[in-house]
């Protein structure tokens, strides 16, 4: 042993052992504080079902018959954010009675339809994803695509489901600015899913993300 | 041992990394000209529209962007195995057959992102077009291949790292390569909940690039020092266990900070914002530990007149790595660390998350963390293959660092005013709509943010151009110290 390495060993500071042992405690207790937050998050943003929906017991993620809802993202004075609210029955595509099976069917091919087609490299979906392309996380809530909207008026539809679905399927013909969308090849049914997707995501508690979403349009263009 | 740093003549293991180190800088380039594409796109809307839309470059530049870097990062585990362990790498052969394998798969992978791009709303769209997200877009079948093939990998590694000699290096490499390797199963199946998606998807980006592709690179950094300054091992290790304590005591948990707005409860507000603003700190104690070497090691020789140190009076044996290191150590702690911080808290985040904000900080961390340290690799397998005690900086090396860096600190402060532009337009303003996003993305600072992102990005890419010249070249050139 040579005369550098007896008197680094003096002191466990200059120890490697001792550093190596650290490392390794370290490690392991974050790696066991983040297995049992991810089994409590697990647990609380489990898919919902038609139940809950129904008794109205509140899911951070709803089943995906919540496309038979209206929904809307109004301020919580308790969170001190926005959350989004299920409401009254409403229309999706000419119904609101989507049972269980057929709205997870659509869920399902909107999620698939959402990753065939690349949406998040050029979107952003609760935020994540590419920064080409507005956020969906809350377009279906999107006052734009709404009763009195221009993107609503543009497609020419009588509702916010059709409109958007027609967008989806061409959105070339439609060009909202210079960025336009490319044609994907998203036939009629997967541009139901995709709405679909996007409704239900817009009932997914973000804790506030995006801030005021739609409100402060008319105080800036001074409507 | 000291000897076989110098030299790649002779050892299958070297030869390997090259290779890697070869197919890795082509794909750097590429990733280069898709994200050229994709900033043109920003500046003209029209271009390749319909032929190469803004998804597909955004896709191939992010993808070959973790492709190149995971290459590199064999490559280097390749290069330093035989210097570490004292030994020729065992199943070398079986390596050489998985390197031919995985640049096969990506070219195939590659080439369906191109030709195909999209699919239909099915499974099959997954398995063999595209899985549409971010970072980890490869088809299923490619994920089965990369498991295949980074396994072969890691048992290289464990195989050699037991049979020879055993460094912390090693140690620290081994533990963090499974862990890697363990992470990219976490992003293999589907499921209907985009909330459920993206937790999962976290752990494989954030537990990738904030917890071990740190660590690894603190083993890198930690191995660059041994060969390059004739750093102290004993303590160049001691220091790296320190590091490996506060990158995964605070990256591990760190992954808090993307859990914020996804469906997760709200207790990940401060589990995130604690530990991400824990992040930075072992990127100083890095950098700290380069410059601290550096100066001690130059210190001692000075002291000694010069005969203390091995070869020839010179602190250090590689000038152009040895750079390129200590902007990893800079690049790391400004890009990751600075950047990362400034809008890792959720009070800023609720309005930075999503925004052009995001990209400069993964534009600087990226390249201040990982690029650097890894072109740094590919100059000591430079040194390496062609023999040479000590290799110098030339004019090409010099222009190329230069311009690199520039260029991407160029694109960084610009696309940092684009994501202030967002920010207060489109989020504070506007509230994040349809509307308000264009309303932001039109404003002249906005617009002429993404001219300069432009114009850096092809600073950037004139500087690749002379980096490679440099590289195939360099090795050649008199300037060295044979």
């Amino acid at each position: 042993m040579n005369k550098e390495s007896t008197v680094a060993n003096k002191s466990v500071w200059s120890d490697n052992r001792f550093w190596q042992r650290s490392a390794t405690w370290v490690t392991g207790f974050a790696s066991l504080l983040l297995i049992w937050l991810t089994f409590d998050s697990m647990g609380q943003i489990a898919m919902g079902n038609d139940a809950d929906i129904q008794n109205g017991v509140t899911k951070r993620v709803p089943g995906p018959t919540v496309i038979n809802r209206k929904i809307t993202y109004e301020m919580s004075a308790a969170r001190g954010h926005e959350i989004p609210v299920i409401g009254a029955k409403e229309m999706f595509f000419g119904r609101d009675d989507y049972s269980e099976e057929e709205a997870g069917a659509l869920l399902h091919l909107g999620k698939l339809g959402q990753q065939a087609k690349n949406c998040m490299a050029c979107h952003t979906l609760l935020g994540n994803g590419a920064y080409y392309a507005p956020d969906l996380t809350k377009a279906w809530l999107d006052p734009a695509w709404g009763p009195n909207g221009p993107l609503q008026a543009m497609t020419g539809k009588e509702t916010k489901e059709e409109a958007m679905a027609e967008f989806l399927q061409h959105p070339n013909l439609y060009p909202t600015h210079a960025r336009m969308m490319p044609d994907l090849g998203i036939t009629a049914e997967e541009a139901k899913g995709l709405v679909a997707f996007l409704k239900h995501m817009s009932s997914i508690d973000t804790n506030g993300f995006p801030r005021n979403f739609g409100r402060m349009q008319g105080a800036v263009h001074g409507k | 041992m000291a000897s076989s740093h110098l030299t790649g003549i002779g050892s299958e293991s070297k030869q390997l990394a090259t290779w890697y180190f070869t197919f890795a800088a082509i794909i750097f380039g590429a990733q280069l000209l898709f994200g050229l594409v994709a900033a043109i796109q920003f500046v003209m809307p029209g271009f390749l529209y319909g032929i190469l839309d803004f998804s597909i470059a955004r896709i191939l530049h992010v993808n070959a962007l973790v492709v190149w870097m995971v290459f590199a990062m064999f490559g280097s585990v390749y290069w330093l195995l035989p210097d570490e362990t004292g030994i020729e790498t065992i199943g070398i052969k079986i390596g050489k057959l998985l390197f031919w394998v995985f640049a096969a798969a990506i070219v195939v992978v590659v080439l369906v992102y191109l030709l195909v791009q999209v699919g239909p709303a099915s499974d099959t769209t997954i398995w063999f077009i595209t899985e549409g997200r971010e970072y980890i877009e490869a088809p299923r079948w490619a994920d089965y291949g990369i498991v295949v093939v980074v396994l072969g990998f890691v048992a290289n590694l464990f195989f050699t790292g037991m049979k020879g000699q055993q460094t912390g290096i090693v140690t620290v490499l081994m533990a963090d390569m499974i862990a890697f390797a363990g992470l990219y199963l976490a992003g293999m199946f589907f499921t209907d909940s985009i909330s459920m998606d993206q937790y999962w998807w976290w752990w494989v980006i954030h537990l990738w690039v904030e917890a071990t592709w740190e660590v690894f690179v603190g083993a890198i950094a930690a191995y660059g020092l041994i060969t390059m300054i004739g750093a102290h091992r004993k303590v160049v290790e001691m220091w790296l266990w320190i590091e490996v304590a506060m990158l995964f005591g605070s990256g591990i948990l760190g992954l808090g900070h993307h859990y914020f707005w996804i469906g997760t409860p709200e207790y990940w507000w401060e589990i995130g914002a604690l530990f991400s603003a824990l992040e930075p700190l072992p990127l100083v104690a890095m950098f700290v530990h380069v410059l601290y070497d550096w100066g001690k090691e130059t210190g001692l020789q000075m002291a000694e007149g010069y005969e203390g140190h091995a070869i020839d009076g010179h602190t250090v044996t590689n000038k152009p790595a040895f750079t390129w290191f200590v902007m990893n150590a800079f690049g790391n702690f400004l890009g990751a660390g600075v950047w990362g911080f400034f809008h890792t808290l959720p009070q800023v985040n609720l309005y930075t998350h999503g925004t052009q904000f995001t990209a400069a900080h993964g534009h600087l961390a990226f390249f201040g963390a990982y690029a650097t340290i890894l072109i740094g690799m590919f100059y000591l397998a430079i040194q390496g293959t062609n023999g040479i005690k000590i290799l110098r900086h030339t004019k090409l090396s010099i222009w190329s660092t230069s311009l690199i860096a520039l260029g991407m600190l160029g694109m960084t402060a610009a696309l940092t005013i684009a994501g202030y532009v967002q920010v207060i337009v489109s989020r504070a303003q506007l509230g994040a709509t349809w509307a308000g996003y264009f309303d932001g993305q039109s404003g002249p600072w906005f617009t002429q943010a993404m001219d300069w992102r432009l114009i850096m990005g092809v600073v950037v890419f004139t500087g690749f151009i002379l980096l490679v010249i440099d590289l195939l070249t360099t090795g050649k050139k008199s300037v060295h110290k044979i």
